[in-house]
């Protein structure tokens, strides 16, 4: 069963040659971790935002956005509220900026239950101490403030306060870029467990190709806008069919690797001032051939390769390609 | 924080960081607002109580601030008038606090066509004296405190409204907003729960600010034979009703009540601004 289902999502704002987002296809099952990869700007916190109905102001949209079933796009406000309080969840990057400092961490575990899910303040109270303890946290939190406490406790609340609601979904957009490496490593454990532990999907948004590739089952790579490629994890990083995909991987840092100048991908992403001909990555494309930048390349199933896709003319060729990179 | 309090000329001036001044004027405050409270249990004598035989009399044991010119006590006079005094700039205060910040937050929360009429609105009533606008109901509606509070009222909405839209502006910009949406608290939930709460302090500093500007102009209107019915003790009236003992050489009937005006406008303006200096070197 799917929880989260995204069909040919288009989403246009106003002055911009191209769409923001230009056909985006992702789907979560319940219980799964989805990682969404892509650099600043790619769109993939706009697809992530979609899904709790948060669009840019003026935006006009296309396709369907469905969370259990009901599609987001075509919500009433009264309906979006309701899926807010239970069904979905998010985690935000910077916990700091994200929680309220002048209200108690009791108040914004409870106050989303109280007002919207009907919990009388005791229950409500007592379920934020089970998901504090959840999170590895003591019940005194409740009565602090968030300055008084670390930025990584203030995420595990966070995730504590995602969690309130019971939600089949929890969307993490980037929750562990600002906390520091250790930190880090613990929110990421954290969220894996009680993933496994209250049986919701996940869908992790983040930059980082190491944790998607340890956190996610299936991962999306995302380019200016469209789902690139798309594929169990294991499989998408040991053997990438889309050279961005593949650029990307060559040009993550090792530490246990050759010493020298980091391998970077030429050129910029497309501006959002640009009408895209073809394939948005042609330009910066080592495999670039004339059809490349005449016809925009569909995301198509890999030929022996079960639940990958990937949007390139040249999926056959890619492997040689980053082996000589 | 970008959003600055008004602070008129002249009297604002008078801030400062030095704690005795600050001090003072708070105990000030406390003292004035102590007499309006207590005032039927302080007066030494019956405010409206007439002694013709004894008019214009200085300072004597039984009148300890002497008597008007209508033979009636002035320290019993002085002490009820507070009560008029305070309640009136009390009423602008609340009311123009009130509808301000309703206008405010929903000026920046919804934004489109609904902030460009409500703020074009009330920059209209910046283009007209407060003063002027109060005279202009008190011909209407005639003598009482109400029309004179209400009018003012009206005045100073727009300092508070435009405050408070642009704090709002800031607020709802900040991330955790977003969160409480995606919780599935509505607009109203968010702004009154958090969004008013987090910028209150700025708005009450700025009220307290407009507390001593209400009470000159209503004493200005007292003055002008406009706001209080004639008998009601009220410093501005009290003023007007001395302007004839000051011809005749006493002018201590009408001096005293324009130092109380002057004290307390001062005082209020003190406490207000260190306010708003406290609250705008806050680290948010």
């Amino acid at each position: 069963m799917t929880v989260l289902d995204i069909r040919a999502y288009r989403l246009r704002l106003p002055n911009t040659a191209r769409p923001v987002l230009a056909g985006v296809d992702l789907t979560v099952g319940a219980r799964e971790t989805v990682a969404l990869v892509g650099e600043s700007g790619s769109g993939k916190s706009l697809t992530s935002r979609s899904v709790l109905g948060l669009l840019p102001a003026g935006a006009a949209t296309e396709g369907t956005v469905r969370v259990g079933g009901d599609d987001v796009l075509t919500m009433t406000p009264e309906q979006l509220r309701r899926l807010r309080t239970g069904t979905a969840a998010m985690i935000f990057q910077d916990p700091r900026a994200a929680i309220n400092p002048l209200r108690r961490l009791g108040d914004f575990l409870t106050e989303s239950v109280r007002l919207n899910g009907g919990l009388s303040a005791e229950a409500a109270t007592a379920r934020a101490t089970e998901m504090l303890d959840a999170v590895g946290l003591p019940a005194s939190v409740l009565g602090r403030y968030p300055g008084q406490v670390s930025g990584g406790m203030l995420q595990r609340v966070m995730i504590a306060a995602a969690l309130m609601g019971d939600p089949a979904l929890i969307l993490a957009d980037e929750p562990t870029t600002a906390l520091d490496v250790t930190s880090q490593a613990e929110v990421v454990a954290l969220l894996g467990d009680l993933q496994e532990r209250f049986g919701t999907g996940l869908l992790f948004v983040t930059h980082d190709l190491g944790l998607a590739a340890a956190i996610g089952d299936r991962v999306y790579v995302m380019y200016a806008g469209r789902i690139v490629e798309t594929g169990p994890a294991e499989a998408l990083f040991a053997r990438p069919r889309h050279p961005y995909t593949a650029a990307l991987l060559a040009s993550t840092p090792r530490l246990d690797g050759p010493r020298g100048r980091l391998a970077a991908i030429e050129g910029r992403p497309p501006g959002l001032r640009d009408e895209p001909v073809g394939c948005p990555f042609a330009l910066r494309c080592p495999l670039a051939t004339s059809e490349c930048t005449r016809q925009a390349p569909e995301l198509l199933p890999v030929d022996g390769e079960p639940g990958r896709r990937t949007a390139c003319h040249h999926s056959d060729r890619t492997g040689e390609a980053t082996a000589d990179a | 924080m970008t959003a600055v309090l008004t602070r008129r000329s002249g009297l604002g001036r008078i801030r400062t960081a030095r704690a005795p001044l600050h001090r003072i004027c708070l105990g000030f405050v406390a003292l004035v607002v102590l007499a309006a409270v207590l005032a039927p249990w302080l007066a030494p004598d019956d405010p409206n109580a007439v002694d013709l035989g004894d008019a214009l009399a200085g300072p004597s044991a039984e009148h300890l601030l002497g008597v008007d010119a209508a033979g009636r006590d002035t320290l019993a006079r002085l002490v009820t008038g507070a009560r008029t005094s305070l309640l009136g700039p009390l009423g602008v205060v609340a009311f123009s606090t009130l509808a301000g910040v309703a206008v405010g937050v929903t000026a920046a929360w919804r934004g489109g066509w609904l902030d460009s009429v409500l703020s074009r609105s009330t920059e209209l009533v910046f283009a007209f004296p407060g003063m002027l606008l109060a005279i202009l109901i008190v011909s209407v509606y005639g003598e009482g405190l109400l029309a004179p509070v209400v009018a003012l009222a009206i005045a100073y909405l727009p300092y508070v409204s435009r405050l408070t839209r642009s704090l709002v502006l800031a607020e709802r910009a900040r991330p955790y907003v977003e969160a409480y949406q995606v919780q599935g608290h509505s607009g109203l939930q968010i702004c009154l729960r958090h969004v008013v709460p987090g910028i209150a302090p700025v708005v009450l500093a700025q009220a307290t600010i407009n507390f001593g500007y209400a009470l000159i102009d209503l004493a200005g209107l007292s003055f002008l034979g406009l706001g209080v019915p004639a008998l009601t003790p009220d410093w501005g009236r009290m003023v007007f009703d001395g302007q004839s003992a000051v011809q005749h050489g006493y002018p201590l009937s009408a001096v005293l009540p324009c130092a109380a005006i002057v004290l307390t406008v001062v005082a209020f303006n003190v406490v207000g601004e260190r306010w708003a200096d406290q609250v705008a070197r806050r680290d948010r």
